[in-house]
Order: C-alpha cells, then structure tokens, then sequence
C-alpha cells in the first residue's frame, strides 16, 4: 500500500502539488490521468524518493520514503521516469541486467540469469537483446527501459508516461504486458497515461489530477463520466459504452 | 562484432611490443644480451629506459580513465579533464606549493595540486550541470573557456613570480625527464585505476543519470564525490611528474566506447590499455622522428589525437 498524506510540492513560485492526500491498495493497476502541468509526474517521482518532501509524507509499504535506505527502497518500488534519455551504449540483455543491480551489486548468478531471460521474453527483446541500446528505434528502447524496471522485481513499479514513443501496436502490447505482471505475478503498477481510454481498458482505478490536486479517484466507470472529463481535461467530450467498457471519444 | 577479439588481441600485442621497443631505443645502444653481462647496460635499463617506460604506461592508462570518468560525472562525451580546466587547477596548486614552501618535495606539490584540481573540478561540474541539457556543445566551450582563465591565472602568477619556465614544464608533457626515483608516485594511478575497476558497475549506472541511479538504490552523489577524486588525483600526478598531456582523455574512451560498449564491468580495462598503447606509441614516435632529439609527446598526440578525434566525430554523424 502507498499511503499518500498532505504532500505539497512548491518550485520557485509555481504551486505543483497542493495538500495531496491518496491512499493506493496494493495490486493491480491504476493509472494517474490529467492535463499537462497537473503534477503526476512530479507525484509519482516524490514516491520515488527522485525529489525531496517539502511537506507531508509518503510511505511504501510502510516504509517512508524520505529516510528509508535508497538500496532498501530499490528492492520494494521501482521508477521509470518519463524519456529517460540513456545515452549509455548498453546492450540490450546488460541494460535490463542492471535492474538487478538493487538485489546483487554487480554479481549476477544464475538466479538472476533466469530473471533477465524472463523480462526479456515478456517484453519481446529476445532478438534485440545482443543489439546496443543506440541501434534501436525509440519504440524499442522504452520497452528495454521497460523491462529493466520490470527485472527489478520490485513489488511496486512505477512508470511515467510508458507509452512516449510507441506505435499502436507496441502501445497495446505494453499496456497488456503491465496488465499482465500485474495478474500474474502480483506487482502493483502505477502508470501515468495520456491516453485516457488504455486506462479505461486496462486499469482497474483511475486517479484523476489537476491543477496540483487529485480530483477524482475510482474505476473506470466511476472517473470517466463526461461531467468530470469535463472538469479534469477543460472541455466536454462523450464517454460511449463499448463491450462493457468506457471508451472517451476525446478527439472530436 | 566477429572483429572483435582481434582488436583486444591487436591492442594488448601492441602494448607489449611497445614495451619492449621502449625499452630499446634511445639514445645509447642497449643489446638485449648486454644486459645480463654489462652492469652499465643494467644500469642504464633500470634507472632509466625502464622507469621511463612505465611512467609513460602508467600516465596513459590513467589519463584515459580519468576522461572516461570525467565524461560520466559531467554526462558529455567531449571533456577531458584538461579542457575542463582539471588540469590548469592543478597546475595552480602545484604554483601554490612551490611559491610557498620552495622545498616541497614531489608528494607535496602532488597533494597541492589534488586538491586544488579538485577544487576547480568540483566548480566545473557544478556549473555544467545547471547549462541546458538540450545544447551538449555548451558544455566543451564552457570547459575551455573555464580552463583557459584559470591557465592565464597560473601564467600571470608565474610570470610575476619569474616561475614561467615550471609552468611550461608542468603544462607541455614529455618523459624525457623520468628517472628512476622520480616518478614511482605515479604508481598511485594504477591504484586509481584499479579503484575504478572495482566500482565498474557503479559507474556504468552513474553514466545514466542521477535518476536510474537512484532508482537503482546508487548512492549518486557519493560515486559523483569518489569520481571527482579520481580525476583531480590521476590528472595532478600527471601534471607534477611530466606534465599536461592532451588528447588521451579525450578521444580513448569515446573510441573504446564505439568498438565495446560502455558496460564498464568489460570495458574499462581496455580503456586502460588503449590508453596505454596510444601513449606509448607516441612517445616511441616523439623519441624517434628526429633522433638522437626528442619531439614532446604532446605534439605527437596533438597530430594523432585530432586525427582520431575527427574520426570519431564523422563516424558518429554516420552513424546516426
């Protein structure tokens, strides 16, 4: 459980978080929606300990994550931060290699070999896992950042904007590969989405954020009603009904 | 990639024949079996053929590690740790030194010149983290422009002091001047360079920025702080036992880099090496293009060094 408690951020003059209280179960996925500037990613890098608590607190798993040893926290959540822009020539198989890296310190067993071999399969790289990292299209270098986060074996993985880069068909498989760590191997994913109706098909909670607040917090069917669309994204759009799932017609 | 191996294999035989060619040339002639039958041959190896040797291996395979680290604290593959002012900041604490206690022995100016380089190279990170990742150029202009004030800082103070002739002595590197008993500091290089072996990994993630570091659990700032010693320490001995010498930082670890990948757990060692080999080749061309007279080194490596740098930086554009 990430318990959330009256978390404010302030840079410079800009109010980016204001007095956020959330509490999110463990398991599943919930996806954090909102208009640019409404403070999702700056949320999601505080629970990370990526940036200071001004003020409030947050803890994983009742860990706080401001006085928690990093190495500690690193084998309880894990973080990929929007366009990481990893410069490294890594190869594939070593990049996601390093995702143990919380759990080793650099040396890798065979436990471990099978873990790699793992994340690689579930995230198609198999054939890219020889190629270096700045030989692969954007598309494929965010599904290796992907699996490195997901070779961390972390109980909860936290992911800002995963779907930056990818083409429809990468896009559904990665929302299928998250949808699926979380059924099958029990991790609890929180994804920052722009994409309101893959949180529809594929996230079993929704928060809603803007302006620095949460404004609404529940299923799917729950978040998107055109009214508070409306509120959350400025201006009004129809929510149709579409095998038993909302799908928000945003674009007309 | 088949090519590999041969490349590793082309490297290290490099490094050992030039050892050994080293070894042998100068001005003296020094017969391989005289060595074992002449004491004045044995003599003239180990005081200086020798020292001379493994002071050129030892700066190269430490100044091409200290670039390479340097390029991972500052995110920017065109620094070195004398265009970044590392090197100038050392040689005005090594001006420092001798100003104030002219007696100082070598460790003594070393020390001052490690914590000054360290100093100068602490301000320059500083600043080139808070210029805009978007204009990667900034931060090698920055660099020369930081080095070259603090150079004509140390140039002033010498000039005003009549020290002018040490600084050229600290600022243009050559071996010519290593004698057995004056230089075996630079044997703290090899322990540098074997401290950065030992926290390959960490270093590799570092070179992923601050924020995979952290999600990965890495102390960031502490291997930022190990990183910065490492290069102040490594780029002062250099500067104090022969000099400033270019190029090595600079275009080693980018070329390595091309050829095996920046997973530094594998290639740092042969960023050691080939730094080791380019610098040694260099010399053997600086002590032989006009013999029995030496070229410095430095002019050697400026010609080979901006050659493969052009290299490196059409192959890049190729490539992308």
């Amino acid at each position: 459980m990430i318990e959330i408690k009256n978390v404010s951020l302030r840079l410079g003059d800009t109010q980016i978080l204001e007095d956020v209280s959330l509490t999110m179960p463990k398991g599943g996925v919930t996806a954090l929606v909102g208009p640019n500037g409404a403070g999702k990613s700056s949320l999601l890098s505080l629970i990370a300990r990526l940036q200071p608590l001004q003020s409030g607190s947050i803890s994983v798993d009742g860990l706080p994550v401001d006085t928690t040893p990093s190495r500690q926290l690193a084998r309880t959540l894990a973080i990929l931060r929007q366009d990481p822009a990893v410069a490294s020539r890594l190869k594939v198989r070593e990049l996601v290699g390093f995702g143990r890296f919380p759990h080793q310190r650099g040396r890798i067993d065979a436990n471990d070999m099978k873990l790699i071999e793992a994340a690689l399969q579930q995230f198609g790289l198999m054939d890219l896992a020889d190629r270096f990292l700045d030989n692969l299209s954007g598309g494929q270098r965010q599904r290796a950042m992907v699996a490195m986060a997901f070779c961390q074996g972390t109980d909860y993985m936290l992911l800002d904007e995963p779907l930056n880069n990818l083409d429809m068909l990468f896009a559904r498989q990665l929302m299928r590969d998250l949808r699926a760590a979380a059924d099958n191997d029990k991790r609890t994913v929180i994804v920052v989405l722009h994409d309101i109706n893959h949180a529809a098909v594929y996230a079993d909670r929704i928060v809603a954020m803007k302006s620095g607040c949460v404004v609404a917090d529940g299923s799917p069917a729950e978040v998107l009603q055109p009214d508070m669309l409306a509120r959350v994204f400025g201006y009004g759009m129809d929510v149709i009904d579409v095998g038993g799932a909302p799908l928000v017609l945003h674009h007309r | 990639m088949a090519a590999l191996p041969n490349i590793r294999l082309l490297v290290a035989a490099g490094l050992v024949g030039l050892f050994a060619v080293s070894l042998s040339i100068g001005v003296d002639d020094l017969p391989v079996d005289s060595v074992f039958t002449d004491a004045g041959a044995l003599q003239l190896l180990l005081v200086s053929r020798l020292p001379r040797t493994v002071a050129v291996v030892l700066t190269g395979a430490g100044l091409a590690i200290a670039g390479l680290v340097l390029q991972i604290l500052v995110r920017n593959r065109f620094v070195e740790p004398i265009t970044t002012g590392t090197g100038q900041s050392a040689a005005l604490g090594v001006l420092a030194v001798t100003l104030l206690f002219p007696t100082a022995s070598i460790a003594m100016k070393t020390l001052g010149a490690s914590v000054t380089a360290l100093a100068g190279t602490s301000i320059f990170l500083g600043i080139a983290h808070r210029l805009p990742p978007t204009q990667p150029f900034l931060i090698p202009l920055f660099g020369l422009v930081y080095g070259g004030v603090i150079g004509a800082a140390v140039t002033f103070i010498a000039w005003q002091t009549d020290l002018l002739q040490y600084v050229d002595v600290w600022t243009n590197g050559e071996f010519s001047g290593v004698l057995r008993g004056r230089y075996e500091l630079l044997w703290i290089t090899a322990a540098m360079v074997a401290l950065a072996w030992w926290v390959a990994d960490r270093l590799t993630i570092a070179a992923m920025g601050r924020e995979v570091s952290l999600g990965l659990g890495l102390n960031y700032q502490r291997i930022v702080q190990l990183g910065l010693v490492m290069v102040a320490v490594i780029s002062s001995l250099a500067v104090v036992v022969v000099g400033m010498i270019p190029f090595v930082g600079l275009v080693v670890p980018n070329l390595v880099s091309r050829l095996m990948g920046d997973n530094l757990k594998s290639a740092l060692p042969w960023v050691a090496v080939t730094g080791a080999t380019l610098l040694l080749a260099c010399d053997v061309v600086s002590r032989v293009i006009r013999y029995p007279y030496e070229i410095p080194v430095g002019t050697v490596l400026g010609v080979v060094g901006s050659g493969l740098f052009l290299w490196i930086l059409f192959g890049r554009a190729q490539r992308a």
